[in-house]
């Protein structure tokens, strides 16, 4: 489905990816560790389309993926991922009319109604039909968060991107995120790209791991060589001695 | 004893301390208007408060021997009806530029250096031409307005308008949002109560505007009857009428700030993660 063909990303003299060569089936769920800066957000971004590979190709399904964002790749960042001057009902509805051709998005009568209806049967499912009338500022992060999968999903995306979604959110509250991210993988039958800090949850999560690293270093000049794909592994079965040799592999790394 | 630093005055301490000014400037006043008049029962320059009552009397509540008109109330409502309308000129033209110049980079390019170089412009300086290219009537006072504030408003909603984060603007396409709905559905809702804001800021300046335009072409107005009862030093007319404007920009403001609160209880949260 997706296909990276040697791709580069540097910004001016900047090496951020060099040399990144993958292939990812319809349904997997990949998740990309690796030491902030390495650049696994910058291919995340990639795959948005809000950045372009400097050199090489970027192909789903044999095509160079598109150079803007549009409703096959849905996206859950960190934060800010939900309208704040909506409810939770609005932001679902919201959803629905950005699908409709047209010029104000808006939905009137019978397409209102039914977006509605449907919207509220989502926030049913997603646990949040008790805080439909409230606005995204009076919801804790993890109730946020969980608005915005849900809405993210309602675009129907082909990939599901998620950069960083839980990095902000407690312990406990990533856990309950974790198996409606899981759950909603397994219904929808998405592809999943998820970034995230911790390699824990990399290990858990997901069906596949990679970790970028720098695959040289230059001591003089830290900028010239970029991180590639240094793992890349299936994770069904998470061995613990191979989660403690990444881990040790990604602390000695110097870069920032 | 705490800390200066640290010491907060109770509610009624507050009311107490926020009143204290505005008596002693009362205080002040009243004494200084005695000892004046005192010694010169036809002093113009620190009236009485019975003598400005007596002059609002005269100018709001009987009607002109001249004209038969409450003077008090025509040049309030004229004087409103320039502001309002020049504001909100202002505020349209503003919004619809800061949001294009914002949101669309293309826009952005073209426009916005050369928003910036007509926000330069002194506006005062453009009123001969105004009165020259619009005559003295109604249309160059709120047109003055109108031009006086609307490079101010339109930049700050361009700043407005970039400071939306852009994670909402991605995730509306990703949703199938297209330029339009983005800009209608995300950014002019979010924009609304930013405008608010600088409208607030920049009635200050309009007020300004009309009474600079109303003391060199006018009729009526406020600004028109201040510099106009000034040859006659009429100070029980001018400081009624002085206070009357600082009391109807207060209720602006505070109209203002209501209506935000009221209508955009989201506003001011930080965008809401």
């Amino acid at each position: 489905m997706i296909e990276v063909r040697n791709l580069w990303k540097n910004y001016g003299d900047k090496v951020v990816l060099e040399g990144i060569n993958a292939r990812v089936e319809e349904g997997e769920f990949i998740t990309l560790v690796g030491a902030s800066g390495c650049g696994k957000s910058t291919f995340l971004k990639m795959l948005l389309g809000t950045e372009t590979p400097s050199r090489g190709q970027l192909l789903m399904d044999g095509q160079a993926i598109k150079a803007e964002p549009d409703r096959d790749r849905g996206i859950v960042f960190q934060q800010y991922s939900v309208f704040p001057h909506m409810t939770v009902l609005d932001n679902v509805i919201a959803a629905e009319g950005f699908k409709q051709p047209g010029f104000t998005g808006l939905l009137w009568g019978k397409k209102r109604r039914e977006a509605r209806k449907k919207a509220q049967v989502l926030l049913e499912k997603v646990g949040l039909s008790a805080s439909a009338q409230l606005y995204p500022h009076q919801l804790s992060g993890g109730m946020r968060q969980r608005l915005a999968i849900a809405q993210a999903l309602l675009g129907k995306p082909r990939i599901l991107l998620l950069d960083e979604p839980f990095g902000a959110l407690d312990p406990g509250i990533r856990k309950d995120m974790h198996e409606l991210v899981l759950d909603l993988w397994r219904t929808e039958k998405l592809t999943v790209f998820m970034v995230t800090h911790d390699l824990e949850e990399g290990f858990y999560l997901g069906t596949r791991l990679w970790v970028f690293d720098k695959l040289r270093q230059d001591p003089q000049a830290p900028d010239a060589y970029g991180a590639g794909i240094t793992y890349d592994l299936p994770v069904g079965q998470p061995d613990p001695k191979e989660l403690e040799t990444i881990e040790e592999n990604l602390k000695g790394s110097t870069h920032d | 004893m705490k800390r200066l630093l640290n010491q907060q005055p109770s509610t009624a301490g507050r009311m107490l301390l926020s009143s204290l000014p505005f008596l002693v400037l009362l205080l002040i006043y009243l004494v200084a208007s005695d000892l004046r008049l005192e010694a010169n029962p036809s002093d113009k320059l620190l009236p009485s408060f019975t003598q400005m009552g007596e002059a609002i009397q005269r100018m709001a509540f009987e009607p002109n021997r001249r004209t038969g008109e409450y003077l008090f109330w025509v040049d309030t409502f004229s004087s409103l009806q320039r502001l309002l309308l020049g504001v909100l000129i202002a505020a349209s033209f503003g919004l619809l530029i800061g949001l294009l110049t914002g949101a669309l980079p293309l826009v952005g390019a073209s426009f916005s250096p050369v928003l910036t170089v007509i926000s330069l412009i002194p506006p005062l300086a453009l009123l001969p031409v105004l009165f020259i290219v619009f005559g003295l009537g109604e249309v160059a006072k709120v047109a003055l307005i109108a031009i006086g504030i609307t490079p101010f408003i339109a930049r700050d909603m361009q700043k407005r308008t970039l400071e939306i984060p852009r994670e909402q603007l991605i995730k509306a396409q990703t949703l199938g949002g297209n330029t339009s709905q983005v800009l209608i559905r995300v950014l002019l809702p979010q924009l609304t109560p930013r405008l608010l804001d600088a409208v607030r800021l920049s009635l200050g300046t309009g007020w300004l505007f009309l009474i600079a335009a109303e003391a060199i072409a006018s009729t009526e107005g406020l600004g028109y009857r201040i510099f106009l009862v000034r040859r006659y030093m009429s100070m029980d007319v001018i400081l009624p009428y002085v206070a009357w404007i600082t009391f109807l920009a207060f209720l602006l403001d505070w109209l203002l700030v209501s209506v935000n609160r009221k209508l955009f209880p989201w506003h001011g949260h930080g965008g809401g993660a």
